[in-house]
């Protein structure tokens, strides 16, 4: 039964569960069955035009969420609407209104030429002709696809097929976009160009957005809402600024001394604390918003350094966090 | 020695395809069956169809089918992941060393042989034993012989498809080159008809061509048709075969480390 | 179901991507003619073989060259046809390893339509081409008394012998939803499936015929329908009523392989491999 509730969810999971059976090997011949819980129970909505940032360490379940979304897995229990439908029963009706980019492999035909492969799409979806080349001409130009159009997809880079693929994904004027680990491998320019698009394409069309991720800045540049999950469960659902305080992420300062401090002390300065200390090297944290450069200034003034470098956050620390408040 | 290591290495590696190995037990079991019955046939109006008795050519099917992935006459030989990597480029840092990369492809197909001998070769063969009245070695003299025929048909098999994966480096597209091996492969090695019943001077030329040596010599030996110093004539056969491909290779790959084609993804 | 009445939706996306996958090929025209070329003469070597028994013998089976060949023809049309329509089926295990099949699946057009169609080889024309040529040989040598209904026969023979390989290979494919590894199985029952029915069925044990008979019907693709075209009483006094049952087997193997489809499909989305 589709909730008719006041808000327009255009999403809506409740409960959501999907459980797997793995046989592992133990020993030469026998196999031991466990089940592992790659989502256990989740809920959640989103409304129509959102943007959603779905972030969490590799396994967590997002991809599992995603196919489940799509109707590519049936959850094992709960109850999951898609724009009045559900998923894993009326999977093919769906297709029409999604589109769906998966970052591990494309969705196009690996031996056509880009252009057949929108050509093919066109017809697919039965797009009509107008509709089809005004789609086309503004991707083409936001995305820097014309001079691909006629390259196959195979000798595309990973770049340019990823630019492809989330084309081909709106050229049906979906309501929905799926994006599973878009900017994974994909240099800093790259990845900063496919935000830009997919904030304006959520800003014109209001196409519904959810972004699975384990990159934190995918979610800084591109989503006011986040949830993060760990372990099959959804440990947060609110604003990325929210996130910040609930999770304290930190980025990281690991500078190389000259020579390691005597007795093992470790560099005191404001602001950061000193996370690990190995010979020379020490990691100091210090919080996310705050500017690395006064903090690079006190350390140098004090120490002799030889060498800095600056880790972003890492998911699972903000998700540690989480669970350690 | 390194090669030996390499060899069992191999082997190792191709036998984690166990589901694979027993699917492939089963097909090769089937199309030995149908071939069977098929000779069966044919000596059942000529009984002494091109020399052999029924029980020769019955015993041929089964060792055909042994030795198909033995010496890999489609695929599945370690040529292939060569080809692939050819394909990719990976090969590049390998033609540094052609004497080293010659040995070790060739110690790696052995031990791939020496899997497949077992397994897809053994298995069929007991399925054809149990249903079929076969034909065995005379004494321990002609089983030696035997195995020793055996290993030298997997290098002339691997001389042939080394050229073959090699001429990948000159050609863009080498499946054309491979499509044709294959066809040559499976006719003039017997598996498809045994060369014993090919007329006239058809019969004589197919005798000379290296893919007598992938099965018609070692089964020969086997049921007994070339003994003493036939077998010895037979086993020579396929080393002068053997070597001749194996020096084909070595010029072939040193031109090669001169000229790298080296295909993109 | 859904996909059922979507039939004429499959149909003509089936043939949009099967028209993509030719004009494909056709800008490797060389390579295409080469490689049909190719399977031409790879498929004609098991006819070859036959010639070259021939050269020994006078008959096999009972049955002359001729009408061997009439048997090989019409097997190797059959399996030729079904393997060009869908003969990619057979690659199901790698297309869900590559994630092709996830993305099948976000498409609005059935599933087995885009399996079927995915990748289509218009080279396998050499195979069909190979098998019409020794078919047409095969009937001109015969010298038959051709009847309307024996002419009628031959497309029945061509049509039903068609569908049952097409059901063989969706349940080869279908078995590969449950074992991606032991896909080889599946040639057992395709290739050599073709294989057997080359020759007269008279070299087999009757168990076996049996067997292909109510088993895995093989012997209704041409055997039963090339006994009534050649005018020959059943050599295994089975009834005559079978040569006219071929629809029935193709019906009852057809039921099966979309039974084993949707079972496989819903595997799949239950466990995601």
């Amino acid at each position: 039964m589709v909730s008719t509730g006041s808000t327009t969810a255009l999403i809506e999971v409740e409960d959501l569960t999907r459980t797997f059976v793995v046989r592992r090997r133990a020993g030469r011949f026998r196999r031991i069955a466990s089940v592992v819980r790659a989502v256990d129970g989740i809920s959640f909505e989103i409304a129509r035009g959102e943007m959603v940032g779905y972030i969490g360490p590799n396994g967590a379940g997002k991809s599992t969420t995603i196919k489940m979304l799509t109707g590519i897995l049936v959850p094992t229990s709960g109850r999951l609407s898609v724009a009045g439908a559900d998923p894993s029963r009326d999977r093919l009706e769906l297709t029409r209104r999604i589109g769906v980019v998966f970052g591990q492999r494309t969705t196009l035909w690996w031996d056509l030429p880009l252009r057949d492969s929108f050509e093919l799409l066109r017809r697919i979806y039965k797009i009509t002709p107008d509709r089809f080349r005004s789609n086309l001409d503004e991707f083409c130009e936001l995305l820097d696809l014309g001079d691909l159009l006629d390259t196959p997809v195979r000798q595309l880079s990973l770049g340019q097929r990823m630019r492809g693929d989330i084309a081909a994904a709106l050229l049906h004027d979906p309501e929905i976009l799926y994006l599973d680990e878009p900017t994974i491998g994909l240099d800093v320019v790259s990845k900063s160009r496919l935000r830009e698009f997919l904030r304006r394409v959520n800003a014109e069309r209001q196409v519904t957005l959810l972004l699975t991720t384990h990159d934190l800045q995918d979610i800084e540049q591109l989503c006011k809402r986040v949830m993060v999950i760990d372990h099959g469960s959804l440990v947060y659902d609110g604003s990325l600024s929210g996130l910040h305080t609930v999770g304290s992420s930190t980025r990281t300062l690991v500078v190389d001394l000259v020579d390691p401090l005597p007795d093992d002390a470790r560099i005191a300065v404001d602001g950061a604390t000193v996370r690990r200390v190995e010979g020379p090297r020490q990691w100091l944290s210090f919080p996310a918003e705050a500017s690395a450069a006064p903090l690079v200034a006190a350390v140098a003034a004090s120490y002799d350094v030889a060498d800095l470098s600056i880790l972003e956050p890492a998911i699972e620390d903000v998700i540690a966090d989480i669970y350690a408040r | 020695m390194l090669y030996v290591a390499v060899a069992v290495r191999a082997f190792r590696r191709y036998a984690t395809y166990t589901a694979a190995t027993l699917a492939g037990i089963f097909t090769n079991s089937v199309f030995g069956v149908i071939i069977s019955f098929s000779y069966l046939a044919v000596w059942g109006q000529n009984p002494d169809a091109g020399g052999y008795d029924v029980s020769d050519a019955l015993t041929y099917a089964w060792l055909g089918q042994a030795m198909i992935m033995t010496v890999a006459v489609w695929s599945g030989g370690a040529t292939d992941d060569l080809a692939a990597r050819i394909r990719t480029g990976d090969v590049a840092l390998d033609l540094y060393r052609p004497v080293g990369l010659l040995g070790w492809w060739l110690a790696t197909d052995l031990g791939r042989a020496a899997y497949h001998l077992v397994t897809r070769g053994l298995a069929p063969t007991l399925v054809g034993a149990v249903l079929f009245d076969l034909r065995y070695p005379a004494g321990p003299g002609t089983w030696l012989l035997f195995w020793l025929s055996v290993p030298l048909a997997v290098v002339v098999s691997f001389g042939i498809r080394m050229l073959v994966t090699a001429s990948a480096f000159w050609l863009l597209d080498d499946t054309g080159v491979r499509n044709l091996q294959v066809v040559c492969a499976m006719f003039f090695s017997g598996l498809v008809v045994p060369l014993v019943l090919f007329p006239g001077w058809t019969r004589d030329l197919a005798m000379a061509l290296p893919w007598a040596a992938f099965l018609q010599v070692p089964a020969d030996i086997w049921l007994g048709r070339r003994a003493g110093a036939d077998a010895w004539w037979g086993l020579t056969f396929q080393a002068a075969w053997a070597a001749a491909l194996l020096g084909a290779c070595g010029v072939v790959l040193r031109r090669a480390r001169h000229k790298v084609v080296v295909q993109g993804g | 179901m859904a996909e059922a009445s979507a039939l004429p939706d499959a149909l003509r996306a089936y043939g949009l991507l099967a028209r993509t996958w030719v004009r494909v090929s056709m800008t490797y025209r060389t390579s295409f003619v080469i490689l049909t070329i190719a399977q031409f003469v790879v498929t004609g070597l098991d006819f070859l073989a036959i010639v070259i028994m021939f050269a020994n013998i006078d008959a096999l089976g009972g049955f002359s060259l001729a009408e061997v060949a009439f048997l090989y023809g019409g097997a190797g049309v059959c399996l030729g046809l079904a393997d060009l329509i869908l003969g990619n089926i057979e690659h199901l295990g790698s297309k869900i390893r590559l994630g092709t099949f996830d993305a099948m699946m976000i498409r609005p057009v059935p599933l087995y339509a885009q399996v079927c169609a995915d990748e289509f080889a218009l080279r396998r024309l050499g195979r069909i081409a190979q098998a019409t040529a020794v078919l047409a040989w095969s009937i001109v040598t015969l010298d038959l008394e051709w009847t309307p209904a024996k002419a009628a026969m031959v497309g029945y023979l061509v049509v039903f012998g068609t569908a049952i390989f097409l059901a063989i290979f969706t349940l080869g494919a279908a078995f590969q939803f449950w074992t991606q590894d032991a896909s080889e199985a599946a040639n057992a029952f395709t290739y050599g499936g073709n294989t057997l029915a080359q020759f007269p069925l008279t070299i087999y044990p009757a168990e076996m015929v049996k067997a292909l008979t109510f088993l895995v019907p093989i012997a209704f693709v041409n055997w039963y329908p090339s006994l009534y075209i050649l005018g020959r009483p059943d050599p295994f006094g089975l009834p005559e009523a079978f040569q006219f049952a071929a629809p029935v087997a193709a019906l009852a193997l057809g039921l099966l392989a979309t039974v084993a489809w949707r079972t496989g499909v819903r595997r799949y989305r239950s466990t995601g491999s």
